[in-house]
């Protein structure tokens, strides 16, 4: 059995796919994880001001700080890229550093947060409706930059150990698209759980 | 991607419910069990056309190929699958009529399901467009994919009945709405389904399938579907709910669900021809040569079974019909598209 005549071409590689390759799939991850958010953002505005007790979301303390500190790190990711475009190593590895230290003082601020709310507050998941729908959206979001952390972290790990370089840039650029996502996210989820959920 | 999600916080949320004494769908707490409902169906209705478009694409395959012309409107049709993408996203609360929502709710979600019958009358169309005037050859897939036109329709044709939401009211939770959702996911995609299996059986095993058993397999579920899900509208009418397993005798139910039982038997029949037409062609059946239906893509230029490395140079595709364009170099598709 012969197969049917087929003109023989080049092997070809598509540039364009190759390039797109990464951001596309992160796009798709991007779409899907923002529909799980809008679920629970919509989930938290509809049972805002129907838990039946206390405590009501007046215990909350804008986290202006700690805002600020996640806001920023979408920019010294920016500049850890360009320098990585460039091949400055040296500088890419201190905004990396800079970034991840960011994320960190975030996520400290939400442990302390939690700890006020839950031992000086009595605030838990299941004590009230504002409880359940608290914990779990900024959770979620929490979960997420935990997640980005780490993958900042191996990032850092493999830089140190010398396997990352210049021609990396792109990926690394994929990765960074997860981390500005991560802020957007919170820049909703700021106003809806601090500002009209309150 | 859009549609699973809904389901992946709703399923979340549960989680928190049941193990983290979360109370999102608690009432007792203030919770409501409705808005469960609105995110389950968020992921659910979408989820069915995400299950019935392979059938289309099976469908807009066959159809062609068996008519002996290329499909007609192609980007209509592209855009009307596009079409049923979008607007599948706010039809979701048709399955929540009878909860009692707004009457303003109620007419939105009743007109844009209705709407849905747009885009899937065109598909429609193109199908029969693509028929029309064409030389049909009634091969077994080409039978089931007829069948598949016809009973889609009537499967739409409920729909509309049920998407106007005070019709809902009445027959909403009824084995009317059992009968409509069977015709879509029978009639419509495992039709398609044992169409596509007939079509690329040749193909994927290199043998051809026996065509007096697939004759036999395409009437008795034929029949077989038509009793069942045909005379299931009728009961569903008369009151009949859905999710029981037993009823009070006199009811009037009894003839029709006796109807249904016998066509289960049908179909049952149908299906053990399906399955030993395959088993046996595999060993017995006569070889099927690499294009047995003369078709027009990709994979009919290869051997069949196709190699692992699939095509031994790389096929040039300049038209929707490559292989059209191999074998008629003197009128290329690529000319008019």
């Amino acid at each position: 059995m012969s197969a049917m005549p087929s003109v023989a071409l080049r092997h070809q590689e598509l540039p364009l796919s190759r390039e797109w390759r990464g951001p596309v799939g992160m796009w798709c991850l991007i779409a899907a994880e923002s529909a799980i958010f809008s679920i629970f953002v919509v989930a938290y505005l509809y049972y805002a001001g129907k838990s039946l007790g206390g405590p009501t979301p007046d215990v909350l303390r804008v986290p202006i700080f700690d805002s600020l500190c996640l806001f920023s790190s979408s920019l010294t990711i920016l500049l850890a890229e360009h320098a990585i475009e460039r091949g400055e190593l040296d500088r890419f590895k201190r905004w990396l550093l800079l970034t991840i230290t960011l994320g960190v003082v975030f996520i400290a601020g939400t442990a302390r947060e939690w700890v006020r709310l839950i031992f000086i507050e009595g605030l838990t998941v299941s004590t009230n409706l504002f409880g359940t729908t608290f914990y779990s959206l900024v959770g979620l979001h929490a979960f997420h930059v935990l997640v980005g952390l780490t993958g900042l972290s191996i990032i850092m790990a493999l830089t140190l150990r010398g396997f990352v370089r210049r021609e990396h840039a792109k990926r690394i650029g994929v990765f960074a698209m997860y981390w500005h996502f991560v802020d957007v996210i919170w820049a909703v989820v700021l106003p809806v759980v601090y500002v009209i959920g309150r | 991607m859009i549609v699973i999600g809904p389901l992946t916080a709703a399923q979340i949320m549960l989680l928190v419910d049941r193990y983290l004494g979360g109370h999102f769908f608690d009432t007792q707490a203030g919770g409501s069990a409705v808005i469960w409902m609105h995110f389950f169906w968020i992921f659910g209705h979408p989820e069915v056309y995400v299950l019935i478009i392979p059938g289309f694409a099976i469908a807009s395959e066959v159809i062609p190929v068996f008519s002996r012309k290329p499909i007609f409107g192609y980007s209509v049709m592209v855009a009307a699958t596009l079409t049923i993408g979008f607007l599948s996203l706010g039809v979701w609360a048709h399955h929540m009529f009878t909860v009692g929502m707004t009457s303003y709710a109620n007419a939105f979600f009743t007109a844009s399901t209705m709407a849905i019958g747009v885009p899937t009358g065109i598909k429609i169309f193109n199908w029969l467009g693509t028929m029309w005037g064409g030389k049909i050859s009634f091969t077994v897939p080409m039978r089931f994919c007829v069948a598949f036109l016809f009973q889609f329709l009537i499967a739409g044709l409920t729909g509309i009945m049920l998407s106007a939401s005070p019709f809902d009211w009445q027959l909403g939770n009824s084995y009317f709405v059992v009968a409509h959702f069977h015709y879509v996911l029978i009639g419509g995609l495992i039709f398609t389904i044992f169409a596509g299996s007939y079509y690329w059986y040749p193909k994927v095993t290199g043998r051809m399938w026996n065509d007096a058993l697939g004759r036999a397999h395409f009437w008795l579920f034929l029949i077989g579907f038509h009793l069942t899900f045909d005379f299931m509208h009728i009961p569903g009418v008369l009151g009949m709910p859905r999710r029981i397993y037993t009823y009070e005798a006199g009811r009037g139910w009894e003839l029709w669900n006796l109807i249904i039982s016998v066509g289960v038997l049908f179909q049952a029949a149908g299906i053990l021809c399906w399955a030993t037409n395959f088993v046996w062609s595999y060993f017995r059946g006569p070889a099927a040569g690499n294009d047995p239906w003369d078709a027009w893509t990709l994979e009919w230029s290869t051997t069949s079974p196709p190699p692992e490395y699939n095509f031994g140079a790389a096929p040039v595709v300049a038209s929707r019909r490559p292989l059209w364009d191999m074998k008629h170099p003197e009128d290329p598709d690529w000319k008019y598209e």
